[in-house]
């Protein structure tokens, strides 16, 4: 008996001992990447190859496609810099970064007043750069044929504090030539940024929305939600509605100029699909910019043209030429501030 | 023959009626609803299982298994989740065995029964109801802010601690359990030989609670692997092209993957969700078998 259970302390006692032991070795385990110098023919990659370290990013579930691939192939090429994506949402990301917690944040919309004067506390500067287009796309059920052309107050009819507060729940409560058909809201939930621009461009100030609708952070569960009932109406990023083109139809939207336009790549970047089409930001901290060689050189490479094939790639359409030197210049001159110009 | 009728001979009470066909009824009835519970139960099981078998087995290779993460699902593999995940769960046992087992031991054998400990009692079981993503916020605040220094923010290290406290209450609980069943006999035959309390507890009690207390960490192991929420809060990225290099690396875990894939516009990457709660699935059960075959030889031993 005495000698069973000395067994059991010993081997107790030994198991927790390796852990233990294997936990402490591996504790300081940062070690150096192999500095793997590989000089391809992609312009991109201008001498950034020997450099090494990390690169955090955060922020919005939009942008992240377009940074994933960018971190994808800039890893590729400079296989000593670890390049991490996070997806807290535009105004997660931003809380991170203004905590000093990551390099580059992505947003869906610009920095609000209140969110800069966080990072000018923790006195942190930061240069905005627009990276791509995105168009938000309102999608109906495919056997809706009469919400082809929504302007921006049947929508705001829809979706304001007001219509809640009103009793909105039907088609023909929204315009009398629409059928009697019952209305069923799906939207993304208000931490993000397709929420945030959506409600800015609808009902005029960013935030301000009914809440009696379906949220989720799952565009998917939006794309379900519509297809499955006819009086069904949704809005998301321009990707998912590419992805979901079988089983949903985008309803055109009354621009400024009174047009009836549908979203497309064409009209997404040359700016006549208003006011649903929205830019897409790197917020690039200027410190890390400056002091880390790894955070330049990627930040160089996400807004260098030759790799704007990427950002079509994932479903979103690239700025035109002279915004990207704009934004180029921005970096290079190291413009900080929100909306500098 | 009419069963209700009195079948002479003995004296009845009035009040009772002897219906047999109605109790021989009722317990078949209920018989019926405990099957039915468990055929629910296992069919909601096999249900889930054979429609992520049907979408995830086409697209698991391996080469998915030692690929790093992409944007072309083709080239999308789980290798960093996969060594993020194994990382973690060392972390959470190697922390949350001494500690859990400890306070039990000491809640179980040592502590005198007074309001401080039935506090803390009382204490430990709400703790083991509260939501993963409190535990999040939490471990958000002491281990990725306050402790940073350590943690180095955002690492598998921190990760595994902030999961170490969510299931501590379970394992705490168990262990507490198991020591409860452990015969008071066991106990006094030991101090009636003069061993003190440490060593009672130590050679006889502790090997013989065992088995239960590896049940115990079966199930709260199982709770850390899938937790999601928590790591969500506590910094797993959502994109790593690279292998974790030791418990001071950023990581990303099998659940934030498959969370990750699940919610992209391309169904392709839904079929790659479902090939990673395959690899998860795996993971789990190569992990309940360890323990399973663990808990077998303490009970053949004690």
């Amino acid at each position: 008996m005495i000698f069973k259970s000395r067994t059991v302390r010993f081997a107790t006692t030994a198991s927790l001992a390796l852990l233990i032991g294997g936990l402490a070795a591996c504790g300081n385990g940062t070690t150096p990447a192999p500095d793997t110098t590989n000089a391809t023919s992609e312009p991109a990659a201008s001498a950034s190859s020997d450099v090494e370290g990390e690169v955090l990013i955060d922020g919005s579930s939009t942008v992240f496609p377009i940074s994933e691939a960018m971190a994808e192939e800039f890893g590729i090429e400079n296989p000593g810099v670890n390049v991490t994506v996070n997806l807290s949402g535009s105004g997660g990301g931003f809380k991170k970064f203004c905590a000093d917690e990551t390099d580059i944040s992505n947003a869906s919309r610009p920095i609000k007043d209140e969110e800069a004067a966080l990072c000018e506390e923790a006195g942190i500067e930061f240069i905005e750069i627009p990276v791509a287009y995105d168009g938000l796309t309102v999608v109906v059920n495919p056997d809706n044929d009469w919400a082809q052309c929504l302007t921006v107050d049947q929508l705001n009819a829809m979706w304001s504090p007001e219509a809640e507060e009103a009793g909105v729940s039907n088609w023909n409560q929204v315009d009398p030539s629409f059928p009697d058909q019952a209305l069923a809201l799906f939207g993304p939930g208000s931490d993000s940024g397709t929420f945030d621009y959506f409600t800015e461009a609808v009902n005029g100030d960013g935030g301000v929305s009914r809440g009696d609708y379906q949220a989720s952070e799952d565009d998917n569960l939006i794309v379900n939600g519509v297809q499955s009932e006819v009086g069904g109406i949704g809005y998301f990023g321009y990707a998912y509605y590419e992805e979901n083109k079988a089983s949903l139809q985008s309803a055109q939207i009354q621009n400024e100029a009174g047009e009836c336009i549908a979203p497309t790549f064409e009209t997404i970047a040359d700016g006549s699909y208003n006011p649903m089409s929205r830019p897409l930001f790197y917020y690039v901290k200027l410190s890390s910019y400056e002091e880390k060689p790894q955070v330049k050189a990627f930040a160089d490479y996400m807004i260098d043209p030759a790799n704007g094939g990427l950002i079509a790639d994932v479903g979103y359409i690239p700025l035109p030429d002279e915004d990207v030197s704009a934004s180029q210049a921005r970096l290079t001159e190291k413009k900080t501030g929100k909306d500098p110009q | 023959m009419d069963v209700n009728e009195p079948t002479g001979g003995l004296e009845q009470s009035p009040e009772f009626v002897q219906d047999l066909e109605g109790r021989y009824r009722l317990d078949a009835i209920f018989e019926f609803a405990t099957w039915a519970a468990t055929a629910i139960a296992i069919g909601v099981l096999a249900w889930l299982l054979i429609s992520v078998l049907i979408d995830g087995l086409g697209t698991l290779d391996w080469q998915f298994i030692t690929s790093f993460p992409s944007r072309k699902a083709e080239r999308a593999g789980i290798l960093p989740a996969l060594q993020g995940t194994i990382l973690l769960m060392v972390v959470v046992a190697t922390f949350s065995f001494p500690l859990g087992v400890g306070a039990a031991i000491y809640l179980e054998e040592f502590a005198t029964d007074n309001w401080f400990t039935r506090v803390v009692e009382i204490l430990i079981g709400n703790l083991a109801g509260v939501p993963s993503i409190i535990y999040g916020l939490l471990g958000l605040t002491v281990f990725l802010r306050l402790f940073s220094d350590i943690t180095q923010g955002p690492t598998i290290l921190s990760g595994g601690l902030t999961l170490t406290l969510l299931i501590l209450p379970v394992v705490i609980v168990a262990t507490r359990e198991s020591l409860r069943a452990v015969p008071d006999s066991t106990r006094l035959a030991g101090f009636a030989l003069g061993a003190n309390r440490w060593q009672v507890v130590w050679s006889h009690v502790l090997p013989a609670a065992m088995p239960g207390v590896m049940t115990g960490m079966i199930l709260a192991l199982s709770r850390a692997i899938g937790d999601t929420a928590t790591l969500l809060v506590t910094g797993a990225a959502a994109f790593i092209p690279f292998s974790p290099d030791g418990f001071l690396s950023r990581y990303t875990a099998l659940p934030i993957q498959i969370y990750n894939w699940a919610s992209r516009p391309q169904a392709e990457f839904h079929n790659l969700a479902a090939s990673g709660i395959i690899v998860l699935m795996a993971v789990l059960l190569i992990m309940n078998t360890t323990a399973v075959v663990l808990r077998n030889k303490f009970q053949q031993r004690s």
